[in-house]
C-alpha cells in the first residue's frame, strides 16, 4: 500500500474556509453578546430574541385618570383594531377598568392588556401550540396555526384575548389579525423589534398621564427594574403564581 | 349490470369527463404577471417560482417564533415592491384579480389564506405620507 | 344470533331523509358561521363556547357511556348482555364522530383540522384529548371486529378491557378540559373528571336503551322487559351516582368563600341557570327518572319499557340542562381580577354575561345528533349490529352460550 499522499491543496483550502467562517461569525457573536447584556444597542433584525431580556411594564396608578384613553385608542389605532359597533363581539386588546372597593368606596382605573405571563395558563393550553412565549417574554398568537378553538379564552384569568369575529380588511402590515383566530395584546412586538415603545406606553407619556412605563425587567440598570426594586409594586391576581410581567403601583 | 359493463361505464365516463375538462381549461390565458416596481427582486425569478412557498412557510416561523425580521424576506418588502395600482393608481387588495399574488394564483388555482390576516397592500397612510413629500 | 334490518319500509326512508335534512341544515350553518365569521352566532368574546359545544360535549359524553353496554358483557362476564354488545359499539361510535364534527366546524379556523391534528402541545390536555378521541375510533373498530368475527371472539375480552379503560380515560380528558382551567371559579375542581365519568355512565346508557327500543320497535324484533328492566335499573344506580357528584360539587364549593359568588349564581339568582339546574338537570334529569326507574312493577302491567323509555328521555333533556349548565353558565360568571371590589370596563368585566342560542348554533348541533343517527341506521342495515331477538326466554344464559361457540 502506497503511503498516504499529503494534500495541500486540501489542507489550505480547510484551513482558508475555517478562517472564512471565522470571520463571518465573529461580527455575529460579537453584537449578540453585546447586545444580550447592554439595553442600548439595539439587536439587529437578523438575530432571535434573547432570553436574557425580559420584556415588562410598570404602570403608576397615581398617575392613570379614571376619564383617560390615550392608551387605549393609540392601541385601537396601531394595530388596525376597528370597531364594528358590535362591543360583545369587537376585540379589545386594552380596556381602562374602574375598579370600586364597596366597603370603602375608594375608586380606582387602570389600564389592562395581556399581563405576559412568565407562565401562561394560554400558552399550557392551546393543544396546537399557536399560542406561545417568545424567549423574551412576550406572549404572542401564531396565527398561522391557530385553529380558532377559543380554549385560550376559557383559560386567560386576566380576559384578555379577544376572536377575531368577523372578516377583516387592510390590516396593518405590522399587525397581521384575521377571522377565525385569536388575538390580544402583542405589547407592539413589532415596535420593540424595531427598538421603540409600544404604542400604548408612547401615547400615556405623550399626552395621557405618563403612568406607563416599559422596560427590560431582567436589566438592573433599566428605569423600571430600579423603580420595581424602590416602590412597591403588584400584580394583578398574583396568588395565582403565574408571575405577570405587567406591575401596577398603587393598586 | 354485471361487474365488467360496470367497469366500462365507469372507464368511459371517467375518459369522456376528462377530455372535456382538458378541453375546458384548453383556452385559458396565460396570465399577464404585473411587473414589480424597483431593479430586481430579492432573488431571482427562476429562484422565486419554485421556493417562494418555502420561504414563506419557514421564514415565517422564524419571525414568530424567534422574533428574525431580515428585511430581505419580509412580507412587507414583498407586497411593497409586487404592489399593482388600480384604476385611482392605489394598490389593490387581494379582492381585486389584478393583485400580484392572485395573476398566478388564480390561474394555478391553489388557494392562498394569508391575506385573511396579512394586509395584502402597503399600509394606505404611509403611502399617502410618501406622496405628500 | 344477529342479522341486519330490511331497511326498506316507509319509516326507514322516512327517518332517513329526516336525518339527512338535519345534517344538510347543520353543514349550512357551519358555512354560513365559517364564511361570515362568528359575529352570527350567539358566541362572544365573553361566551365563547355555546350551544354546539353543549351539544358536541354531549355526544362525546354519551359515547364513551355507550360502550359500557358491551363493557359489561364482555369484560365482566355478563352474559346476558353479551347479545347487546355489537350495537353498544356502534352507538359509541357514531355519537362520538357526531360530537367531533360538531366540534370541528364551530372551529373559527377549520380548514386548519390538518394542522390540529398534525401540531400538538402536550401540555394542553386539548392535544391529548384529540389523541383519545380518533384512538378512540381505532380502538371500538378493533372491538367490534373482535366481536363480529367468529375467529376473533377469543380476543374479545382484551379488546373490550382495552376498550373500557380507553374510554374511562378519554373521559377523565373531557373533563379535565374544564378542570384544568384555574381561572374559572366554575371549573377549577378536581371533581370536574369524575362527575364527567358519572355523567356517561348516566348519559350513554340512557342513549343505549333508547336506541335499542327504537330498533328493535323499528324492526319488529322482540325485546323482552327483563333485560330493559334490568338496564333501566342500573340506569337509576348512575343517576343516582351523578346526583351524587352533583352535590359534592356544589357542596364543597359552598364550604369555600371564595366561590359563594359562582355558587349562589348557579343554585339562586342566575336566572335561566338556575331554572336549568333545579328544573331540569336536578328534577327533570334526576329525581323523575330514579322514580320512574325504581318503582316495582306491579306484575302484568302494560309495556313496563315505555316508562325505562321515558326515563331515559329525561334523562337526556336533563344531560343536556347539565352541560349548558356547566359550559354557558361557567362562561356567563364573570372572571374575578380583583377579588372583593367591584368592576366595570367596556369588555363586561364584572358582568354576568348574556348568551342567547342563535339558529345556526342550534342547527350544527342538531346535525351532530343527525349524523349519530345516521351512522346507526345504516349500520344496522349494512351490517349484523342487531340481535335477532332479545326475548326474554332467548336470554337465558345456556341458550346464548350455546349459540355463540
Amino acid at each position: 500500500m502506497t503511503a498516504k499522499d499529503f494534500d495541500p491543496a486540501r489542507r489550505s483550502f480547510l484551513g482558508n474556509a475555517a478562517a472564512a467562517t471565522g470571520i463571518a461569525l465573529a461580527p455575529g457573536v460579537f453584537l449578540y453578546g453585546v447586545g444580550a447584556t447592554t439595553q442600548a444597542v439595539a439587536r439587529g433584525l437578523d438575530e432571535a430574541a434573547s432570553s436574557a431580556v425580559r420584556w415588562g411594564m410598570l404602570i403608576d396608578l397615581n398617575r392613570c385618570d379614571s376619564g383617560c384613553n390615550e392608551c387605549v385608542s393609540a392601541c385601537n389605532k396601531e394595530n388596525g383594531l376597528q370597531g364594528h359597533g358590535r362591543p360583545e363581539t369587537d376585540a379589545q386588546w386594552i380596556r381602562k377598568v374602574e375598579v370600586r372597593d364597596p366597603k370603602s368606596g375608594h375608586t380606582q382605573s387602570l389600564p389592562v392588556m395581556c399581563q405576559h405571563c412568565e407562565d401562561p395558563p394560554c400558552v399550557d393550553v392551546c393543544p396546537t401550540g399557536a399560542s406561545f412565549k417568545r424567549p423574551d417574554g412576550i406572549v404572542l398568537v401564531d396565527k398561522h396555526t391557530c385553529i380558532g378553538c377559543r380554549y385560550c379564552i376559557s383559560a386567560c384569568p386576566y380576559k384578555a384575548r379577544s376572536f377575531v369575529h368577523e372578516a377583516l380588511q387592510d390590516q396593518k402590515p405590522h399587525a397581521p389579525r384575521g377571522k377565525g383566530t385569536v388575538e390580544s395584546c402583542t405589547l407592539c412586538v413589532h415596535r420593540i423589534d424595531d427598538d421603540r415603545q409600544p404604542a400604548c406606553v408612547e401615547a400615556c407619556s405623550d399626552t395621557g398621564g405618563g403612568a406607563m412605563l416599559f422596560g427590560d425587567l431582567n436589566d438592573p440598570d433599566s428605569e423600571i427594574s430600579k423603580r420595581v426594586a424602590t416602590y412597591a409594586t403588584q400584580q394583578i391576581r398574583a396568588d395565582l403564581g403565574l408571575n405577570p410581567g405587567v406591575r401596577y403601583r398603587g393598586l | 349490470m354485471s361487474l365488467r359493463r360496470y367497469a366500462i361505464a365507469m372507464g368511459a365516463v371517467t375518459l369522456a369527463s376528462l377530455a372535456g375538462l382538458t378541453a375546458a381549461t384548453g383556452d385559458v390565458p396565460y396570465p399577464d404577471i404585473p411587473k414589480g416596481q424597483g431593479e430586481a427582486c430579492v432573488e431571482d425569478t427562476d429562484f422565486m417560482r419554485r421556493n417562494h412557498m418555502s420561504l414563506l412557510m419557514h421564514q415565517r416561523d422564524d419571525t414568530m417564533r424567534k422574533g428574525i425580521r431580515s428585511e430581505q424576506h419580509s412580507l412587507k418588502e414583498c407586497l411593497d415592491c409586487h404592489a399593482v395600482p388600480g384604476s385611482d393608481s392605489i394598490p389593490v387588495t387581494v379582492e381585486d384579480p389584478k393583485h400580484f399574488c392572485r395573476s398566478c394564483h388564480d390561474y394555478a388555482a391553489v388557494k392562498i389564506d394569508c391575506f385573511q390576516c396579512h394586509a395584502s397592500r402597503p399600509e394606505q397612510e404611509v403611502v399617502a405620507e410618501a406622496r405628500e413629500e | 344470533m344477529y342479522s341486519e334490518i330490511e331497511g326498506r319500509s316507509t319509516q326507514f326512508r322516512a327517518l332517513a331523509v329526516i336525518l339527512g335534512l338535519l345534517i344538510l341544515v347543520g353543514l349550512s350553518a357551519a358555512m354560513y358561521m365559517e364564511h361570515y365569521g362568528h359575529y352570527v352566532t350567539g358566541m362572544s368574546n365573553q361566551i365563547v363556547w355555546g350551544t354546539p359545544h353543549v351539544f358536541a360535549i354531549f355526544l362525546i359524553v354519551a359515547a364513551s357511556g355507550a360502550l359500557n353496554v358491551a363493557s359489561i358483557g364482555t369484560v365482566f362476564g355478563k352474559t346476558m348482555y353479551k347479545p347487546l354488545g355489537r350495537l353498544s359499539g356502534l352507538l359509541a361510535l357514531a355519537l362520538l364522530i357526531g360530537g367531533l364534527a360538531v366540534l370541528v366546524l364551530d372551529l373559527g379556523r377549520p380548514d386548519r383540522l390538518i394542522v390540529a391534528m398534525t401540531t400538538y402541545n402536550f401540555k394542553s390536555i386539548f392535544a391529548w384529548n384529540i389523541y383519545l378521541y380518533v384512538g378512540f375510533i381505532a380502538v371500538v373498530v378493533v372491538y367490534l371486529w373482535m366481536q363480529m368475527e367468529r375467529r376473533m371472539n377469543r380476543y374479545a375480552k382484551a379488546a373490550g378491557m382495552v376498550a373500557f379503560l380507553w374510554r374511562l380515560v378519554l373521559t377523565t380528558g373531557t373533563g379535565s378540559i374544564f378542570g384544568f382551567l384555574v381561572a374559572r371559579e366554575a371549573y377549577d375542581s378536581a371533581i370536574m373528571a369524575p362527575l364527567f365519568i358519572a355523567m356517561s355512565f348516566s348519559f350513554g346508557l340512557a342513549a343505549y336503551v333508547l336506541v335499542l327500543l327504537a330498533a328493535c320497535r323499528g324492526s319488529g324484533r322482540e325485546l323482552g322487559d327483563v333485560i330493559v328492566q334490568r338496564l333501566g335499573r342500573l340506569l337509576g344506580v348512575f343517576v343516582a351516582v351523578v346526583l351524587y357528584f352533583t352535590v359534592v360539587q356544589h357542596l364543597t364549593n359552598l364550604y369555600a368563600a371564595e366561590h359563594i359568588g359562582v355558587e349562589r349564581f348557579i343554585l339562586l339568582d342566575g336566572g335561566i341557570y338556575t331554572m336549568l339546574f333545579w328544573g331540569v338537570q336536578v328534577f327533570i334529569g334526576g329525581l323523575v327518572p330514579l322514580a320512574l326507574l325504581f318503582r316495582t312493577t306491579p306484575s302484568g302491567a302494560a309495556n313496563p319499557n315505555r316508562r325505562v323509555a321515558l326515563a331515559c328521555a329525561l334523562i337526556i333533556v336533563g344531560g343536556f340542562a347539565q352541560i349548558y349548565v356547566i359550559v354557558i353558565g361557567g362562561q356567563a360568571w364573570p372572571l374575578n381580577l380583583f377579588p372583593g371590589m367591584e368592576v366595570s370596563s367596556s369588555f363586561y368585566d364584572g358582568v354576568v354575561a348574556s348568551y342567547t342560542p342563535s339558529l345556526p348554533e342550534v342547527g350544527l348541533g342538531l346535525s351532530g345528533i343527525a349524523i349519530a343517527g345516521m351512522i346507526v341506521l345504516f349500520g344496522i342495515k349494512l351490517l349484523r349490529f342487531l340481535p335477532i331477538s332479545l326475548a326474554n326466554p332467548s336470554l337465558d344464559p345456556q341458550a346464548i352460550h350455546e349459540s355463540s361457540n
